[in-house]
């Protein structure tokens, strides 16, 4: 039996949630702000016309559609580099696994700046121009931790035999993996390939540095801070972002929280 | 080597690094027997089972399966199929999805996969069940299910890997009658593997003893039990008094080692009179354990020597018994039940 929480543990909970939700809760207001280029408070008057403005910046699509296919692209190599390294990891025993595992997961634990200016140099000291794919090679970096991370934690709690059995069964090594391995992994798939998606959605230090030229969408909204022209536009923007990565999160949350029930079979 | 040999070792050796998990080892399964390699872990009898399905290669050596050199060959392409110890069920499939899995994999018409899937639940007694997901199973039933996923194949071969291992002690015994009915049924070669001597004897049509990756004995039940080629086999399967040296020159005016079942030993009063004929002692009862059926015995010999002796309750009860305990005793048995033992 749990015990009723006490009125003190409520107020401090509370107290949490609105630390961290006012700052969101002030970004929707500013976005229907009449003022356009100083937040006031209280709102000097209340509109919807920041809305159209947005549809209508073509810097703006430019930039999340760049956001977008980084994104894609590194999650997708993110998801096969990270299902094979797990697997290698898992399956066999070698020398330097362990430092392997280690280097794998280090990018992620690294502050971003040391990755960004130690990928500028080597993007400068081999005359690679800056492109699409220096940035997707970046965020590359840090997507395939999340694939393997989830990935080899599934691994680890899915019996050993059951690959055994496939082949066992008749089932060669492409059959194992499509009707054993694959269904097994799924859900550890999705959830880290949904946080790959939003951590490179949303990475703005590492891209700072390999991406030369190009604005994707933080780096977009980043300028706004120094440049700003219609203001409110950046807080539609924002509520956009917000709304668009809650659903993926809240979904991995739940699919790992399910799996976690039956993942051991 | 006649030719309905299901399974055929020669010579087969599975080295791990300097370890010789499997020795040399020679055998010969015949078809459509019920085979139990039989011994403790780490002898060598589960990389036996797994050279068999393919999961392991041998070092050295030969393994033919009905007459078709296999050593080479994947799992995949060897007519034999597993009941893992673990059951391996594939945990997002129904039980009947985990059934068809092999005749997915082939590729049979989906009618015929049905009619099988039926055929093999069944068989099993667990019709009804092909909707349910193996966690919502017993450890009884995903048993079941995994005998009937390895049957549906119609392998040449079945291997079993401790597959009662982690089942309570009724319903193991339940399944022991149940999976040798089904072997009887079904006609196929069952290749078994465990580490309990009293499961080996009550199945087996034939037992391997393993030891340290090497053979000591194959035979029936009763042979094993009753003519113990080695030491070790007379101390795995059941209880064996050995005797040996001194004692032994005592009792028998050899020195030559011999084994004595102790069911086989009779307790007498010292004063009692003796078959002419018998092999008799004199000692202590050291300690008297009652376990209901019967009682164990501890008899320390006159001159040094202990013996383990077991007698029925047939009419003493536990007090009797235990009244037992500091008696001086003469133990007698019969010359025919010594085995003598080499090595």
């Amino acid at each position: 039996m749990r015990s009723k929480a006490s009125l003190g543990l409520k107020l401090a909970a509370l107290g949490t949630l609105l630390f961290l939700h006012i700052p969101l809760l002030i970004i929707f207001l500013y976005a229907f702000t009449t003022d356009e280029a100083t937040y006031t408070f209280p709102l000097p008057g209340v509109t919807t016309r920041w809305f159209g403005e947005t549809l209508g910046r073509t810097d703006l699509w430019a930039a999340l559609t760049l956001s977008l296919k980084v994104a894609t692209v590194a999650t997708l190599a993110a998801l096969i580099l990270g299902t094979l390294a797990a697997a290698a990891v898992y399956r066999s025993r070698f020398f330097g696994r362990d430092a392997v595992s280690f280097l794998l997961v280090l990018p992620i634990a690294l502050p971003g700046i040391v990755t960004g200016i130690a990928l500028r140099s080597a993007i400068g000291s081999l005359d690679i121009p800056f492109s699409f794919w220096t940035i997707v090679i970046g965020h590359a970096t840090f997507c395939v931790v999340t694939v393997y991370n989830n990935v080899l934690a599934r691994f680890r709690r899915t019996s050993g035999s059951l690959i055994e059995a496939s082949m066992d069964l008749g089932a060669n090594a492409f059959q194992t993996f499509r009707h054993v391995v694959l269904p097994n992994i799924a859900t550890a798939l999705l959830a880290g390939g949904m946080l790959a998606f939003a951590l490179s959605f949303d990475e703005v230090i590492v891209t700072t540095f390999t991406a030369g030229q190009q604005t994707t969408l933080p780096i977009w909204i980043f300028s706004q801070l120094t440049r700003p022209r219609d203001r409110p536009v950046t807080n539609v923007v924002a509520l956009f972002v917000i709304a668009i990565t809650v659903i993926p999160i809240f979904l991995a949350q739940r699919l790992t929280a399910e799996s976690s029930d039956t993942g051991g079979g | 080597m006649s030719d309905h040999s299901a399974v055929i070792f020669e010579r087969v050796s599975r080295h791990f690094g300097e370890v010789k998990a499997v020795d040399e080892v020679d055998l010969e399964i015949k078809g459509g027997e019920f085979f139990s390699l039989l011994g403790p872990s780490g002898s060598g009898k589960t990389t036996c089972l797994r050279l068999i399905a393919g999961f392991d290669r041998p070092t050295f050596g030969r393994i033919l399966l009905y007459r078709q050199d296999v050593s080479t060959l994947p799992p995949y392409e060897r007519d034999v199929n597993t009941v893992f110890q673990d059951y391996a069920l594939f945990p997002h499939m129904t039980v009947g999805e985990n059934i068809a899995y092999g005749l997915m994999v082939r590729k049979a018409p989906k009618e015929q996969r049905q009619r099988r899937v039926d055929e093999m639940l069944d068989l099993v007694q667990l019709s009804g069940m092909a909707g349910r997901k193996p966690s919502q199973l017993s450890g009884g039933q995903r048993q079941r299910v995994a005998l009937a996923r390895a049957l549906i194949n119609n392998p040449k071969v079945l291997l079993l890997d401790e597959p009662l291992g982690a089942l309570d002690l009724k319903l193991r015994q339940q399944m022991q009658v149940e999976l040798k009915a089904i072997q009887k049924r079904v006609g196929i070669t069952f290749v078994f593997v465990t580490h309990d001597q009293e499961e080996a004897l009550t199945m087996s049509d034939r037992i391997a003893v393993f030891n340290k990756g090497k053979i000591e004995q194959v035979g029936s039940p009763a042979e094993i039990y009753e003519h113990p080629a080695t030491a070790f086999v007379a101390g795995f399967v059941g209880v064996s008094n050995l005797v040996g040296g001194d004692l032994a020159k005592r009792m028998t005016g050899s020195e030559s080692r011999f084994s004595i079942r102790p069911e086989k030993i009779h307790l007498q009063k010292p004063d009692e009179d003796t078959v002419p004929g018998q092999i008799v002692a004199d000692g202590i009862v050291r300690d008297v354990i009652y376990l209901g059926l019967y009682t164990r015995y501890l008899v320390e010999l006159t001159g040094g020597g202990d013996l383990v002796v077991v007698e029925q309750n047939l009419e003493t009860t536990s007090m009797d018994v235990l009244a037992a305990r500091g008696q001086r005793v003469r133990v007698a048995w019969a010359k025919e039940h010594m085995r003598q033992i080499g090595g």
